[in-house]
């Protein structure tokens, strides 16, 4: 066997080292675009499914422009941060766009005393405009996100998406599915004062309960991790869900960027708004 | 030619030298991801097992080991890359079983035994047919649990195209579950050594 002096030894590690390097830097720029395109695809393709709206990765932009009108960040005291319209691609106000918030970040903003930005979407399918408020907390093993789709009224839901990092297959995991995920059309995030109450993962849940939907059986400590996000992410949007709801009675306040005359003619007509 | 073939059978890395046994059972729930990773597993082995043989004269022995992990980690990262960029929707499924092809004993398992010692060429083949050996497993035992498991075959409702379950067939969830990929396993090396006798230990 050759031997090989320390010198020869340090030199050849420095040189293969840096070639990696440079070789996967390379790679890893060049590949970054398409990689970032993979991720917000994703991302709409979620927001489209909470509204009820399959969509496959290719279509994912398409069909996200076509259903949302407009993305916002608003903070927990209700007022409107910015918004971002999705037909035209333009920032109207604030120059951050809800689609780009990362939720976990604004949570901790918070927690540290700091005023937090928090998405709202609006879309309109079938002529009626709804919300949707994206939600993450934690389960057993790891983060849970949801997206929560509201009707006009800001209070009934219409679709779902749970997903999750690590819940155990078969138990928590369970969130994924249709089967937790369809109880919650139709039931109601606010109680008959207006006020925020969210919806109970709980066991032996009553059907027909506006708040609540059956837990998974096993699957005790996922289902208290999505009652917990359920309940402190939504109460977040209390004063603005207050605000947009006062929009929808009183021809809309000008403090709000909320497009309140569309709500205002529909209720005119005479469409039922329950509130 | 015997490089090549013999780690299909009689050398199998899974059956035989029971090599890469974790990733088998963590990424054959469904055909897709299985055949993605026994590709991925292939081009890592086929390419590490070339690079280390070109470079073999030059490797000090004393940081080979080193050396070794510097070239798989870099490939697997490229491979990791390629295939964010690409089918992302299956390397969200494998997730972190890609990055663990770098400490798949395989891997690592040939370039010591064989590709320090032997010509680019055979080391090549000796990594490509190591990495179709392993695939090979994977796609059976993928084939299997997805058709037993969920119903289907490559994402194709197989069996409610067949309709089998009007007659009350229902899919088996043990199938889907960890478990049954390593009893699979076990009837395959059960079936091959019945068949070769050279392979049975006393």
């Amino acid at each position: 066997m050759k031997n090989f002096s320390n010198k020869y030894i340090f030199i050849y590690s420095a040189v293969l080292v840096a070639v990696v390097a440079v070789l996967l830097s390379v790679v890893a720029m060049s590949l970054k675009g398409r990689q970032d395109a993979n991720v917000r695809n994703e991302k709409m393709q979620i927001l489209l499914a909470a509204i009820n709206v399959e969509a496959d990765a290719n279509q994912a932009a398409e069909m996200y422009q076509q259903y949302f009108d407009q993305e916002l960040t608003v903070a927990t005291d209700g007022s409107v941060l910015s918004v971002y319209n999705v037909k035209n691609g333009e920032m109207e106000q604030g120059s951050v766009r809800a689609f780009d918030v990362k939720l976990k970040d604004q949570q901790a903003l918070e927690k540290a005393g700091q005023q937090g930005a928090f998405p709202v979407y609006v879309f309109s399918k079938d002529g009626r405009k709804g919300y949707v408020i994206p939600t993450q907390g934690n389960g057993l093993w790891g983060a849970v996100y949801s997206n929560i789709a509201l009707d006009e009224d800001f209070n009934t839901i219409i679709g779902v998406t749970f997903s999750h990092e690590s819940e155990t297959p078969g138990l928590g995991a369970e969130i994924a599915e249709q089967k937790f995920q369809q109880p919650f059309i139709g039931k109601q995030i606010l109680d008959e004062n207006g006020q925020v109450i969210s919806i109970a993962v709980k066991k032996n849940a009553d059907p027909n309960g506006a708040h609540e939907v059956d837990a998974i059986s096993g699957g005790t400590m996922t289902s208290n991790g999505v009652n917990a996000m359920l309940a402190a992410d939504l109460a977040r949007y209390q004063k603005f869900i207050d605000a947009t709801r006062a929009g929808l009675v009183t021809e809309g306040s000008d403090e709000f960027q909320v497009p309140v005359e569309e709500i205002a003619v529909e209720f005119e007509e005479g469409e039922e708004v329950s509130l | 030619m015997k490089i090549f073939t013999d780690p299909l059978a009689k050398n199998n890395p899974i059956t035989v030298q029971v090599l890469g046994i974790c990733s088998c059972l963590a990424v054959t729930a469904q055909l897709k991801p299985a055949l993605v990773m026994a590709i991925s597993v292939t081009v890592v082995v086929a390419l590490s097992n070339l690079i280390i043989s070109l470079m073999r004269n030059t490797i000090p022995p004393r940081i080979r080991i080193i050396v070794q992990l510097v070239v798989v980690s870099a490939l697997v990262i490229l491979v990791n890359q390629v295939l964010m960029a690409f089918v992302y929707d299956v390397s969200k499924q494998l997730s972190v079983y890609v990055g663990l092809i770098i400490t798949n004993c395989i891997v690592m398992g040939r370039l010591e035994a064989f590709a320090m010692s032997r010509k680019p060429l055979e080391s090549f083949l000796d990594g490509v047919g190591n990495g179709l050996g392993y695939g090979i497993i994977l796609v059976i035992i993928g084939a299997f649990r997805e058709i037993f498991g969920s119903g289907s075959i490559w994402g194709y409702p197989i069996m409610e195209k067949l309709g089998l379950y009007q007659i009350g067939y229902e899919n088996n969830g043990l199938v889907i579950m960890a478990p049954m990929a390593l009893i699979l396993v076990g009837i395959i090396i059960w079936i091959q050594r019945t068949k070769d006798k050279d392979l049975q230990e006393n």
